[in-house]
C-alpha cells in the first residue's frame, strides 16, 4: 500500500466530485447553485488537507509526484482562482440556461489536473497532469453549445492545444531518448551531456519550451487566446485566465528549472526570446481591440511575458519573483472579470470598451475599483501590480541582464496607454446609458475584495506574500 | 529623536480627510459646501501641523532628524522617514500651496466636487511622502505614484484639450521613472540596502556610476523638465484646472531638483563631475531658448509654463555649480519659484474665472476696473523677474554667484536669462494690465473679492519675508548644503586617491578591478 497522503488533497476533490456528480445526476438540472456551494466547500476541505495534514516535502507514486512548498503556493492560488470563479458564474449561466450542474464539477475537474501539473516531478507525470485539465477545459469553453461562438472557442483550443500537447510530447521522447529517463532528478543527474547528446537534448527543451509556452498563451503559440477568450463564456473566461496560467505557469518552472540547471544558458535564450516577444506582441495587440475580453487576452500575453522575465534571470529570486507576480496577476485578473461581469444594460452584457463610457458619473465606485485595476495592471506604484514588475525586474537586474529590464520597463509605458485609454473612457467621457446595478452577490465581492486588496492597502500584504514566495521558491533549488 | 511620529502623521491627515469626504453621500450644494470645508479644514490642519515639524526641527544641524524606522517587506526595505535642511522647506511649501488651491477651487470647481478634493488630498500624501521618504523603495512609490491622482486632475477638470495633455504627461514622467527604476535596482542589490543615508555614503564603482547617474537623470530631467524633454509641461499647464498648475509648477517641478540633490550628487559624485556640463549645456539651452519662446507666447498660461522651465533651468546650474551658495541658491529658489508661480497660475486663474480665456490679446487695461488685482499681479510679476526684496532675487543672485564661481560663462549666459525673464514679464503684465479699457466684456470684471484677497495675502507676504529678511529659510537649509558638498569632496577625493593607488600598483590593475566589478 504505497503511502498517499501527499496527495490526498487531490483525492478529496476526486472523489467528492463524483459525489457531487451523484448528487447532480439524482436531483436535475435544479442543483446547480447546491453543487456550486458544496464545490467551493469542497475546494476549501482540500485546502485544509493541504495545509495541515500533508506532510511537507513528501513524495508520492515512486517520486512522480512531490508536495513541497512550491506545490503548496501556487496550488493555493490555483484553488482561490477556481473559488473565484464559482463564485462569478451564477447569474451569467442562469441567464442564459446553462446553469447545469456539470459547470462546478468540470471546474474541479480541472482543479485537480492543475494540482497533478503543480505536483509533477517526471514527464509522464507532467503530460497526465495536463491532458486531465485540457480536456475539462475544453468541454468549459464550449459549454454554451448552442452558440456559435461559443463551440467555435472549444474546437480552436481542443486542436491548437492537441498540436502543442503533440509538440511537448515530442520533446519529452527526446529528452527522454538522450538522457534514458523521464523523471526529473534522474535528468538533471544527467547533466548537460555532451557533443551529440547535447544537441539532442536541446532539441528536447526547445519541443518541451514550445509546449509549455503554448499553454502560458506566451508568444509565438499565444494564437488562441483572444478567440478563445471572445467566444468562451466570460466565467470561463475567467478560468481560463487565472487558474490554468497560474497553474501552466508553476509547471513551466519546475519542469525547466529542476531537471535542467546545467543547461540556463541554453534555455535562458529561448525563454527571453519568448517573453519579450509576448511583452511586444501582447502590448501592441491590446492598443488595437475594441471588445474588452480580446483586449484582456492580449493584457494577459503581455503579462505572461512579464512574468516569465523573472524565469529568464534563472535564479531563486527570479522564481519568487514569478510567484508574487502570478499572485497578483490573478488578483487583478479576477477582479476585472467580475468588473465586466457587471457591465449589463437591460438589454444584457456589453463587452465593447466604449461602453464604459462615462462609468465614473453613473457608477462611482465600479468606476473606483476598474480604476484600481488597470492603474494596477499597468504597474503604476501604490497599488499591487508595481510590486509585481518590481519583484522579476529586480531578479532579473541581479542576474546581470540589464537590457532585458530596460526593454521590459519601456515596454510597459507602451503598454500603460492601453491601460490608461480604459481610465480615459471611463472618466473623461460624456456617459451613455447607465449599467443595470449588479444584484449578484458574488461578482461584487469578488470584484470589490479583489480592487481593495490592489488599493494601496496591499502595501501592508506584501511582506507576508514575498516571505511565502521565498519560501515556495526554495523547495526548486 | 521624535517623541511621536510627526511625519507619518503628516502623510496621515490628509488621506483622512480624504476618507471623511468620502463619507459625504449627495448631490446638493450642501454637500458640496461640506466637501470643500472638510478638504479646507484637512489641509489647514496639515500646515499646522507642518510649523509644528518646522518648530521640532533643529536648525543648524545637518543630518537628517525627526526619523522614524519600521521594517516592512523583509529586513532590507524599511519604512523610513526623516527630514533634512533641503527637504524640510519643501514640505512646508506643499502644505503651504495646498490650502490656497483648495480656496482656488472654491468656485471654478463645481462637477464631481467630492473626486476632486480627494484626488488633492490624495496627492498631498503622497508629495510629501517623496520629500520625507528615507527609503528608496518608499520614494519611488510616493514619486511615482503621485501620477495617478495628476492624471485624473488634468484628464478630468482639465481644459479642451485635457486627453492629449494628461496622456502626455503620464507617458513622459513613467518613461523616465522606470529607468530609474532599473538605476535603482542595481543599487538596491549591489549595496544590498534601501536606505538612502546608507546609499549616500556607499561608493559605487565609477564605470557604473555613469549609468546610474544617466538613470536618475532620465527621471529627474523630465520632472524638472529640462529641455529638451520640456514638452509636456505647456500641455500640461494649459489644460489643468488653475489648482493643478498651482500645485504642478509649486511642488511637483521641484521634485526634480529634489532627486539631483537627494540621489544623484551625493549617490554618484563621480559621474556627477564628469557630466556637470551636460547639465549646464541644457540648462543653458533652456534658460535662453524657453525664455524667448515664452516672448512669443499668446497664450497666459503657456507663457507662465515655459517661464517655469527656464527658471528650473537656474535651479540646475546652481546644483550642478556644487558650491555653497549655487546649491543653496537653487533649494532656495524652488522653495520662492514653488511660491511664485503657484501665485503667477493663480493670477492667470483669476483671469480666467471672469472671461473664460487665457488669450492675452483678449485682455488690456485691467488695471482700470481691477486695480487691487493689478497690485497682486506686479508684486507676482516682480518676482518672478528676480527684483531686489522679492524672494525671486536671493534664490536667481545666490544660484548665479554659485555659476560665476564654477564658470564665468555659464553665468553670463544665465545672466541673459534674467533679462529676458524682465522682457517677458513686463511683457505679460503690460498687455494685461496697462493701455486703454476698450473692450465691454473686460469692463464688466470685477476686482478681487474677498476668497481671492485672502488666497493671495499670505503668498505676498511669504514672497517679502522671502526677499527681505531670508535668512531663517537659509539657516535650516545651509548646513545640509554644507554637508552634502563635503561628502561630495571627500569621496571625489578618495575615488582619485583609489585610481592614483590603482595606477601605482600595476598597469593592469585598474582593469581588472573593473571587471570584477
Amino acid at each position: 500500500m504505497p503511502d498517499l497522503l501527499p496527495v490526498l488533497p487531490e483525492l478529496i476533490l476526486a472523489v467528492g466530485s463524483m459525489v457531487l456528480l451523484m448528487i447532480g445526476v439524482f436531483s436535475g438540472e435544479k442543483s446547480h447553485d447546491l453543487v456550486t456551494w458544496l464545490a467551493a466547500g469542497l475546494v476549501g476541505v482540500a485546502f485544509l488537507a493541504m495545509m495541515f495534514v500533508v506532510p511537507r516535502d513528501s513524495h508520492a507514486f515512486a517520486n512522480m509526484f512531490v508536495a513541497d512548498d512550491f506545490a503548496l503556493f501556487t496550488k493555493t492560488l490555483v484553488m482561490l482562482g477556481a473559488v473565484f470563479t464559482l463564485a462569478l458564474s451564477g447569474t451569467y449561466l442562469k441567464e442564459r440556461g446553462i446553469a447545469r450542474f456539470e459547470y462546478p464539477i468540470l471546474i474541479i475537474f480541472a482543479v485537480i489536473g492543475m494540482m497533478m501539473m503543480i505536483s509533477a516531478n517526471d514527464m509522464m507525470a507532467l503530460y497526465i497532469g495536463l491532458e486531465m485539465q485540457n480536456i475539462a477545459l475544453y468541454v468549459l469553453a464550449s459549454f454554451n453549445r448552442d452558440k456559435l461562438r461559443s463551440s467555435e472557442a472549444g474546437l480552436k483550443y481542443f486542436v491548437l492545444s492537441a498540436l502543442s500537447s503533440g509538440l511537448l510530447l515530442y520533446g519529452i521522447s527526446l529528452i527522454y531518448g538522450f538522457t534514458g529517463s523521464t523523471s526529473f532528478e534522474v535528468i538533471a543527474a544527467y547533466g548537460a551531456g555532451s557533443g551529440a547528446n547535447a544537441i539532442g537534448l536541446l532539441f528536447g527543451i526547445v519541443f518541451l519550451v514550445a509546449g509549455l509556452a503554448f499553454k502560458v498563451s506566451a508568444v509565438p503559440f499565444h494564437m488562441w487566446a483572444p478567440d478563445v477568450y471572445e467566444g468562451a463564456p466570460t466565467p470561463v473566461t475567467t478560468f481560463f485566465a487565472i487558474a490554468p496560467k497560474v497553474a501552466a505557469m508553476a509547471l513551466f518552472l519546475r519542469a525547466i528549472i529542476v531537471p535542467f540547471p546545467e543547461l540556463l544558458a541554453e534555455w535562458q535564450q529561448i525563454v527571453i526570446f519568448i517573453s519579450v516577444a509576448s511583452m511586444v506582441v501582447g502590448t501592441l495587440g491590446a492598443l488595437m481591440q475594441d471588445n474588452i475580453k480580446r483586449w484582456m487576452a492580449y493584457s494577459s500575453i503581455a503579462h505572461m511575458g512579464y512574468a516569465l522575465t523573472g524565469l529568464a534571470a534563472g535564479t531563486k529570486a527570479g522564481v519568487e519573483g514569478v510567484l508574487v507576480y502570478m499572485t497578483i496577476y490573478m488578483l487583478m485578473t479576477a477582479g476585472t472579470f467580475a468588473l465586466i461581469l457587471s457591465m449589463r444594460r437591460k438589454e444584457g452584457l456589453t463587452e465593447e470598451i466604449s461602453d464604459l463610457a462615462g462609468l465614473s458619473q453613473t457608477r462611482p465606485v465600479m468606476a473606483a475599483a476598474m480604476g484600481i485595476m488597470m492603474f494596477s495592471l499597468a504597474g503604476i506604484p501604490t497599488l499591487a501590480g508595481f510590486f509585481a514588475k518590481l519583484y522579476v525586474f529586480m531578479a532579473v537586474v541581479d542576474a546581470g541582464i540589464y537590457w532585458l529590464a530596460v526593454v521590459g520597463f519601456v515596454i510597459s509605458t507602451v503598454s500603460a496607454v492601453y491601460y490608461l485609454r480604459i481610465v480615459k473612457v471611463m472618466y473623461f467621457e460624456e456617459p451613455k446609458d447607465s449599467f443595470e446595478p449588479m444584484k449578484d452577490k458574488g461578482i461584487v465581492t469578488v470584484g470589490y475584495l479583489t480592487a481593495v486588496i490592489n488599493s494601496p492597502l496591499h502595501l501592508l500584504l506584501i511582506g507576508p506574500l514575498t516571505i511565502a514566495a521565498g519560501l515556495a521558491a526554495k523547495s526548486l533549488f | 529623536m521624535a517623541d511621536w511620529p510627526i511625519l507619518s502623521a503628516l502623510l496621515l491627515v490628509p488621506l483622512f480627510g480624504a476618507l471623511l469626504i468620502l463619507t459625504i453621500r449627495g448631490d446638493s450644494e450642501q454637500a458640496k459646501k461640506n466637501i470643500r470645508y472638510v478638504a479646507l479644514f484637512t489641509t489647514l490642519a496639515e500646515f499646522v501641523l507642518v510649523i509644528l515639524m518646522w518648530s521640532m526641527f533643529e536648525v543648524g544641524e545637518a543630518g537628517f532628524q525627526l526619523i522614524e524606522d519600521h521594517a516592512w517587506i523583509g529586513e532590507s526595505i524599511r519604512y523610513k522617514l526623516g527630514v533634512d535642511g533641503i527637504s524640510m522647506l519643501l514640505v512646508v511649501l506643499t502644505a503651504f500651496l495646498m490650502p490656497i488651491c483648495i480656496l482656488a477651487s472654491w468656485e471654478s470647481i463645481q462637477d464631481n466636487v467630492k473626486e476632486y478634493m480627494i484626488a488633492f488630498l490624495v496627492l498631498e500624501t503622497l508629495m510629501v511622502g517623496v520629500f520625507v521618504a528615507l527609503d528608496i523603495f518608499l520614494f519611488y512609490i510616493f514619486f511615482e505614484g503621485g501620477l495617478i491622482p495628476m492624471f485624473l486632475i488634468i484628464g478630468v477638470w482639465g481644459g479642451p484639450r485635457r486627453i492629449y495633455a494628461s496622456f502626455k504627461f503620464f507617458l513622459y514622467t513613467l518613461l523616465g521613472s522606470l529607468l530609474m527604476l532599473v538605476a535603482i535596482l542595481w543599487m538596491y542589490i549591489d549595496a544590498g540596502t534601501a536606505d538612502i543615508p546608507t546609499l549616500m555614503q556607499t561608493d559605487f564603482p565609477a564605470s557604473i556610476q555613469t549609468w546610474l547617474w544617466l538613470g536618475f537623470f532620465a527621471s529627474f530631467a523630465v520632472k524638472m523638465p529640462m529641455w529638451p524633454v520640456h514638452t509636456w509641461l505647456p500641455d500640461a499647464h494649459v489644460e489643468a484646472p488653475t489648482a493643478g498648475s498651482v500645485i504642478l509648477a509649486g511642488v511637483l517641478l521641484k521634485m526634480g531638483g529634489y532627486g539631483f540633490l537627494r540621489f544623484s550628487v551625493p549617490m554618484f559624485p563621480v559621474a556627477t563631475d564628469q557630466l556637470a556640463w551636460l547639465i549646464f549645456g541644457l540648462s543653458m539651452v533652456a534658460i535662453i531658448y524657453t525664455s524667448l519662446v515664452a516672448l512669443a507666447q499668446k497664450d497666459m498660461k503657456k507663457l507662465i509654463a515655459y517661464s517655469s522651465v527656464a527658471h528650473m533651468g537656474f535651479v540646475t546650474i546652481g546644483i550642478f555649480a556644487l558650491n555653497s551658495q549655487g546649491v543653496g541658491g537653487s533649494v532656495f529658489q524652488m522653495l520662492s519659484h514653488g511660491v511664485v508661480s503657484g501665485a503667477l497660475f493663480l493670477c492667470v486663474g483669476v483671469l480666467y474665472d471672469r472671461l473664460h480665456t487665457r488669450e492675452i490679446a483678449r485682455y488690456g487695461g485691467v488695471v482700470n476696473n481691477m486695480p487691487v488685482f493689478a497690485v497682486v499681479f506686479m508684486v507676482f510679476t516682480m518676482a518672478g523677474l528676480g527684483l531686489p526684496g522679492t524672494s525671486g532675487f536671493v534664490g536667481e543672485f545666490l544660484a548665479l554667484t554659485g555659476a560665476f564661481q564654477r564658470n564665468s560663462w555659464i553665468a553670463f549666459v544665465a545672466a541673459i536669462g534674467v533679462i529676458l525673464a524682465a522682457a517677458y514679464m513686463l511683457y505679460l503684465y503690460m498687455r494685461i494690465v496697462f493701455g486703454n479699457l476698450t473692450k465691454d466684456d473686460v469692463k464688466a470684471m470685477p476686482d478681487l473679492n474677498l476668497r481671492e484677497k485672502i488666497i493671495f495675502l499670505p503668498m505676498i507676504a511669504v514672497v517679502l519675508w522671502m526677499g527681505i529678511y531670508p535668512k531663517p529659510f537659509l539657516d535650516v537649509i545651509n548646513p545640509s548644503v554644507e554637508k552634502l558638498l563635503e561628502d561630495h569632496r571627500a569621496s571625489i577625493a578618495n575615488h582619485e586617491l583609489g585610481l592614483d593607488m590603482a595606477f601605482r600598483n600595476s598597469g593592469s590593475g585598474v582593469l581588472s578591478a573593473h571587471e570584477t566589478q
